[in-house]
């Protein structure tokens, strides 16, 4: 199987072990996920007023890309912000002709192709872990189960919300749970795992952010959690390097993007999942709990 | 305070132009005032012949030098166009302006200083992240650049990338003047191409090589000379040069 | 503490932000429920349900309040208000309102490479949709 993604800035930025630790897990899946040949930043959050289509133009100037030049019907995102935007935009211009015609004739002189009509689906990479591979097929290929790891997922809220463009139960999210259980880990469940971490205030005013992250992994440690997985570049930015900021939090729980499980589980070579780059180092505990407890995670070098 | 254009007193000599009085005419305006101009003229040729003297918006006329932006409708066209004065032809029905500076400022920073991360470009102009991907900014550039996709480059950290698709730029800021995000396209495009020389392009041996030769004082005695030199010896010397063999490569 | 009149308000506000964010602001009942779900709310002035009411009225003291900066579009309130309002659209609005006269909210020229290096690329350009225009 062959995978069109659309990366988006901070995949190639900060979230490079995203990105790595993503097509190392889908490869060794039988999956190969290829980079769309041109894209531009999607704009990250969604316009919410009515009138201002300039701000629609980069995600669909994106989709138009899908569609028109590389004549794909589905494009793959990795980033939860990402995912989100182009949703909405190709929700609001799929109902909406006039303003797709609007926008289309903006872009009319930019090149040589048609405008788009509105035919591209926008997928997370988690939906295809659990829609077309299935996580049954995953447990199936998983050589270490993290036995014994206690795991929260946490969710944030592009994944989510709003509800047209969620891709699971918004209250009660499980895939990212569902996923690890299929690799063997323990889940832990807390409702905060639908709250909003802070967001872009990590730009402009730090101490909002701290005072969602202590809220976030205090409940998390309080349930035994030794360490939290998720799928948003920003929600791993606040969630680890904030968090390692924040003084008050006297013990870190480390972060891992759930692609880093998937190869943990895999027994893939660790430096190519970018352990290192996170700024609460996660693997002492893989250490702790696999490697030398139980001795399953054999591949895994320094 | 120099205004750009002034009255000027001389025509150009006619002959010199290639046209005469047979060579058909085009209706063009400055500034909203009509003039009629021989058709084989440039913008800038025009402009003159229309009896202005430029004193600003022209510099090399040879569409390397940036300073002759000039903006321009066209009577049967909604859109509003980009060109260099010196570059392009009139048209029937064009309004003109010349736009021969943008304001655009220069972030302060140390080539020395400047560490090579992701964010180096958004150090210095963070309004790169306010693109909204419109692309007017490549419908605007003369030199048929994807302004655009260097901001975005830019913006993700791929400086090499920005670096080679800004290499043309000329710095004439038409881009800038337009931009709804208000980039300052051409001084990022200089950053970017700074920082891919110092800290990403391969050393180049040969410069190090001239540069050890200059402080040696290898050509000192051949500078001298040729400062001393007068005006018709220097002319001479430039008449009788040799002309190098285009390479091949 | 509000006052209640029957005179209508003097400003077109509560016109504009309807139209802005599409939602329907007299269709609160003021329950609440946006108010105890947003995650935001210690670092608020106004809690979104007051938002709405002062909004109601007319009352311009929602486009100077610190809550439509503090608004992070997180849609916990849009998607459980029972109206059907989209209070994040509201947040939105407001903003638009105050960023439409050319007045950024940030100033990105003053940034420091503190705010600026390491950040994620998403965080910055969310940071400047919101708070500029
Ligand atoms: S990039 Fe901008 S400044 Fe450079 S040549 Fe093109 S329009 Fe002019
Ligand atoms: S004109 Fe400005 S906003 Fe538009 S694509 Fe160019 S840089 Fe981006
Ligand atoms: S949840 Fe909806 S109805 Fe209730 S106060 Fe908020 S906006 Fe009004
Ligand atoms: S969208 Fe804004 S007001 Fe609503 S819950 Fe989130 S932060 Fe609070
Ligand atoms: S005068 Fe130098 S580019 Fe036109």
């Amino acid at each position: 199987m062959d995978i069109k993604y659309y990366p988006g800035c901070t995949v190639k930025t900060s979230a490079r072990n995203y990105e790595a630790s993503a097509i190392a897990a889908l490869r060794y899946l039988g999956v190969e996920l290829s980079e769309l040949e041109q894209w531009n930043c999607c704009g990250v959050v969604h316009t919410l007023s009515t009138d201002d289509l300039m701000k629609q133009l980069a995600p669909i100037r994106v989709l138009k890309h899908v569609e028109q030049c590389e004549e794909r019907e589905e494009v793959v995102t990795l980033c939860d912000m990402c995912y989100n935007t182009l949703s909405q935009a190709n929700r609001l211009v799929k109902d909406d002709p006039a303003k797709l015609k609007t926008v289309n004739t903006f872009m009319e002189c930019d090149d040589s192709h048609g405008g788009y009509t509105g035919t591209v689906r926008v997928v997370h990479l988690l939906q295809v872990l659990r829609d077309t591979i299935g996580f049954q097929a995953i447990k199936k290929k998983v050589k270490y189960p993290l036995r014994g790891m206690k795991v929260f997922p946490y969710y944030g809220c592009m994944l989510l919300r709003p509800g047209e463009v969620g891709i699971d139960t918004p209250e009660d999210p499980t895939i990212i749970g569902d996923l690890m259980r299929a690799l063997g880990a323990e889940v832990i469940d807390d409702p905060v795992k639908i709250e909003c971490c802070g967001s872009h205030h990590t730009v402009g005013d730090r101490s909002i952010v701290f005072e969602r992250i202590e809220r976030i992994i205090g409940r998390a440690r309080s349930k035994g959690a030794e360490a939290v997985v998720l799928s948003c570049p920003l929600c791993r930015f606040n969630l680890d390097t904030r968090q390692q900021e924040d003084r008050t939090i006297e013990l870190p729980l480390p972060v891992f993007y759930y692609t880093q499980l998937m190869g943990v589980a895999f027994g893939l070579d660790e430096a190519v999942l970018g352990l290192n780059e996170h700024r609460i180092d996660p693997r002492p505990l893989l250490r702790e709990i696999g490697y030398q407890k139980k001795g399953e995670y054999g591949r895994i070098t320094t | 305070m120099t205004i750009h254009v002034h009255e000027q007193v001389h025509r150009p000599r006619v002959s010199d132009q290639g046209f005469d009085a047979r060579t058909p005419k085009v209706r063009i305006y400055l500034m909203g005032k009509e003039y009629q101009v021989p058709n084989v003229l440039t913008i800038m040729a025009a402009i003159e012949y229309a009896g202005y003297r430029l004193v600003r918006g022209c510099g090399c006329r040879a569409g390397f030098c940036g300073a002759c932006s000039t903006i321009y409708r066209k009577t049967d066209d909604y859109k509003l166009y980009s060109a260099l004065a010196c570059q392009t032809l009139v048209e029937e029905g064009m309004y003109l302006v010349q736009i021969p500076f943008v304001p655009a400022v220069k972030s302060l920073y140390d080539m020395e200083e400047i560490t090579l991360t992701d964010n180096v470009i958004l150090r210095y102009y963070p309004e790169i992240a306010r693109c909204v991907s419109c692309n007017t900014c490549t419908r605007s550039c003369p030199q048929g650049i994807r302004v655009m996709d260097y901001i975005q480059a830019s913006l993700r950290g791929n400086i090499a990338r920005a670096a080679h698709l800004s290499f043309d730029c000329i710095q004439c800021g038409l881009c800038s003047s337009r931009c709804p995000a208000d980039i300052k396209h051409y001084h990022v495009g200089q950053l970017v191409r700074r920082v891919y020389e110092t800290r990403i392009a391969p050393k180049s041996p040969h410069l190090a090589r001239r540069i050890e030769e200059l402080d040696s004082g290898v050509y000192d005695e051949e500078m001298n000379r040729l400062m001393t030199s007068s005006l018709s010896e220097l002319k001479q010397r430039y008449e009788s040069r040799k002309i190098e063999p285009v390479s091949e490569d | 503490m509000i006052k209640i009149t029957t005179r209508r308000p003097a400003s077109d506000l509560v016109e504009r932000v309807a139209e802005l964010s599409g939602q329907s602001i007299f269709a609160c009942y003021q329950c609440g429920t946006c108010s105890s779900g947003c995650p935001f709310i210690e670092a608020m002035d106004l809690h979104p349900h007051m938002v709405l009411r002062h909004l109601m009225f007319g009352m311009e003291d929602v486009l100077t309040s610190k809550t439509i900066w503090v608004c992070a579009s997180c849609f916990m309130c849009a998607e459980r208000c029972p109206r059907d309002i989209d209070m994040a659209r509201i947040m939105e609005a407001l903003r638009q309102v105050n960023l439409r006269e050319n007045v950024d909210h940030i100033k990105i020229s003053h940034m420091t490479e503190a705010e600026l290096e390491g950040v994620p690329q998403i965080a910055l350009v969310a940071h400047f949709r919101k708070n500029t225009g």
